[in-house]
């Protein structure tokens, strides 16, 4: 079983790295998406692996489920959830106002040369 | 038990969901909750201040939960200081943000700058690492919004990297922190402090990978060389008052960094060797170098003073990575004074950008702008301070860094860089200057786009601006004059840092409410385990162990 869940959090890992890289918004939001499913395997193997066992503590027993490491990734979960949501919408709004979904500097990307739009309030709420 | 100590987090976060839920559409309202709200923070932060400044470190237990197993906030010099510092820059900026009408550009700018304000506060008070991690998200989720408030392509852009980058920052900060619970099995500050120190070195890869994670996490937030590409673009394309605000936001990646590793990873600890002078000195002093070169060769102001907040965090963790009394004393000084520098020089940078019309914040000629004397006479002590030159607080702060990187090993690689980087960014800074202010004396011949677009946009007569930015300066002044009292008191912050014996023990040995269940305490069944056998209970339990896997 540790042999399964080391594999599956490189593997995540190593293709959220990957996707990263890339150079656009779109595959980028999916490495950060798969980056944190990595983290949350991660963590609930932080409170070492057990099957079966109870995550609440009682008399006389000698195998439990260290329940922290689930708090932990629920948190986690609630958190990375909301910040892909921004993630996404943030890039949206970027791709919609510049027709460009690079994730480049701005200045050091050719399209960014242009003068400076007017805000555009109605895609700017977005 | 006082409740004082949660309030400064609790107040921002309900005045922000208030204003969302009755006051969304009156931006006076917002206004006047806005700026009342800030001043009771200071004035919080200000007695949470007095009273952390005789030593005394208060605690207070989240749901009255004892330490390792809830949540604690602890308000010692270190972070009352740096609430304090956050509270006192929120008001000019805020009250910049107000007069300049940046507030009303967009929705939402005030329940975002207060969810901002709390979640900076309650970095700087919590004890606990994975409460550090959420209350990094909700600044950071604060900060999203305010970054791209008032849109634009540009904007937009810079916006959709910095979400991008601190995401993957905040994947970082998780892996580091289950590396720690898997080594240690607690998260609490002072109790990691208490079990990393008995950890065998021998044994100690896990912990390792997990302090360089957590140091690298920090890093990003501080802007660190490797790791600092999301700073220029972001600060330069936010918006001026959200720009001044991120100030403090690179100086609570620094506080992690010296509460962490002078509390969890302390310069003795034989598994964290070389962690500073190896790794973090020559990363701080490459920042400097290439904050300084960076501000030369910026294309527009914005940018410029950009960079000149990437170096001075370069000089700040130098001061950091020498790790001595003096050396923290130097960085909390330093820290202090850029904070309230950049913060000034992002309004000038605005207010200069809003007057000169078409060029905007380039390095063009163009006409000289309304209340230029003002303006540039404020850009000039701004930028005094920034880059170090007497007599401001930038100067002292740079004298204290420089006699306190005297102990380290890379004592005249640090002094080389600090000086020659001083010296670039001055000659950076005062071109600048004499683009925007003195340039724009000498007879050229107005293009007519420029005409338009000054005769386009309506001067903005309010004060207020004005009036923040001067108080800025003003304290950077009144930092330079009292920076005998200061650097007592900043030293005395620094004595607490390095004997953590008290914080620790009075997280750990404060007590909660006591712990019942139906038939015994958690703490006797522990000892001793027949005594609780003839609980209710006890035959559910002893089912389940014997599924074992």
């Amino acid at each position: 079983m540790e042999l399964l869940v080391a594999t599956a959090i490189g593997a995540l890992t190593a293709a959220g790295i990957y996707m990263i890289l890339r150079l656009r918004t779109f595959p980028v939001i999916i490495g950060t998406s798969l980056l944190s499913y990595a983290v949350n395997v991660f963590l609930f193997a932080s409170g070492r692996l057990s099957v079966n066992a109870p995550p609440v503590l009682r008399d006389g027993l000698d195998v439990y489920a260290d329940p922290l490491p689930q708090a932990l990734v629920l948190t986690a979960i609630v958190i990375s959830f909301g910040m892909t949501a921004v993630a996404v919408m943030v890039a949206l709004g970027s791709y919609l106002s510049a027709d460009d979904d690079m994730v480049n500097d701005p200045e050091t990307h050719p399209s960014g040369a242009e003068p400076a739009e007017p805000a555009k309030r109605g895609r700017g709420a977005a | 038990m006082t409740h004082w100590l949660i309030l400064p987090i609790l107040l921002p976060a309900m005045l922000a969901a208030t204003m969302i839920l009755v006051a969304r559409y009156h931006m006076m309202i917002q206004r006047v909750f806005s700026v009342v709200g800030t001043l009771a923070v200071f004035c919080l932060a200000a007695g949470l201040f007095w009273q952390a400044s005789d030593g005394t470190v208060s605690l207070y237990l989240l749901g009255n939960w004892s330490a390792p197993f809830g949540i604690v906030l602890v308000a010692d010099r270190l972070s009352t200081l740096m609430v304090l510092m956050a509270a006192t820059l929120a008001l000019p900026v805020l009250l910049y943000a107000i007069g300049s009408g940046w507030d009303a550009r967009g929705k939402h700018f005030h329940p975002l700058f207060q969810f901002q304000l709390m979640g900076i506060i309650g970095a700087f008070l919590t004890g606990d690492a994975f409460n550090l991690f959420v209350f990094f998200e909700v600044l950071l989720i604060a900060s999203y919004g305010l970054m791209i408030h008032a849109g634009g392509s540009k904007r937009l852009r810079a916006g959709t990297q910095y979400v991008l980058y601190n995401l993957l920052g905040s994947t970082l900060f998780l892996f580091a922190l289950g590396a720690i619970y898997a080594e240690t099995g607690t998260l609490n500050m002072a109790d990691l402090a208490v079990r990393v120190a008995t950890l065998e070195a021998a044994d100690s890869a896990g912990i390792r990978v997990a302090a360089v994670l957590l140091l690298m996490v920090f890093a990003v937030k501080a802007a660190i060389l490797p790791l600092h590409f999301w700073l220029p673009a972001s600060y330069a394309e936010a918006p001026a008052p959200v720009a001044a605000l991120f100030a403090i936001m690179t100086k609570v990646g620094a506080y992690c960094i010296i509460r962490i590793f002078t509390l969890v990873f302390p310069p003795d600890l034989e598994i964290t060797q070389g962690l500073f002078d190896v790794w973090l000195m020559p990363a701080a002093l490459l920042t400097v170098a290439l904050g300084m070169l960076g501000v030369l060769g910026a294309k527009s102001v914005d940018r410029m003073v950009a960079f000149s907040v990437i170096g001075s965090m370069g000089m700040l963790l130098a001061a950091v990575a020498v790790f001595t009394q003096t050396g923290i004393t130097a960085a909390l000084y330093y820290a202090v004074h850029s904070t309230f520098a950049a913060a000034a020089l992002f309004l000038l940078v605005d207010v200069i950008r809003s007057r000169r019309g078409a060029a905007a914040v380039s390095f063009d000629v163009a006409p000289p702008i309304a209340g230029g004397a003002l303006v540039a006479g404020m850009f000039f002590v701004a930028a005094i301070a920034m880059t170090g030159l007497p007599p401001l607080s930038g100067f002292i702060g740079k004298l204290l860094i420089l006699d306190a990187a005297r102990s380290s090993d890379l004592m005249w690689w640090a002094w080389a860089t600090i000086l020659v980087g001083s010296l670039v960014a001055v000659v950076g800074f005062a071109r600048a200057g004499s683009v925007v202010f003195w340039k724009a004396h000498q007879p050229t011949d107005k293009r007519p786009t420029q005409m338009a677009a000054e005769d386009a946009e309506p001067q903005n007569t309010s004060v207020l601006p004005m009036v923040s930015i001067g108080a800025l300066l003003t304290l950077l002044i009144g930092l330079t004059v009292a920076a005998g009292p200061v650097t007592r008191v900043l030293s005395a912050t620094s004595a607490q840092l390095f004997n953590p014996e008290t914080y620790i023990a009075v997280v750990l040995t404060t007590q909660g409410k006591q712990i019942k269940s139906d038939y015994d305490t958690y703490g006797d069944t522990k000892e001793d385990p027949e005594e609780g056998s003839d609980g209710a209970d006890t035959t559910d339990g002893s089912n389940l162990t014997e599924k074992d896997n």
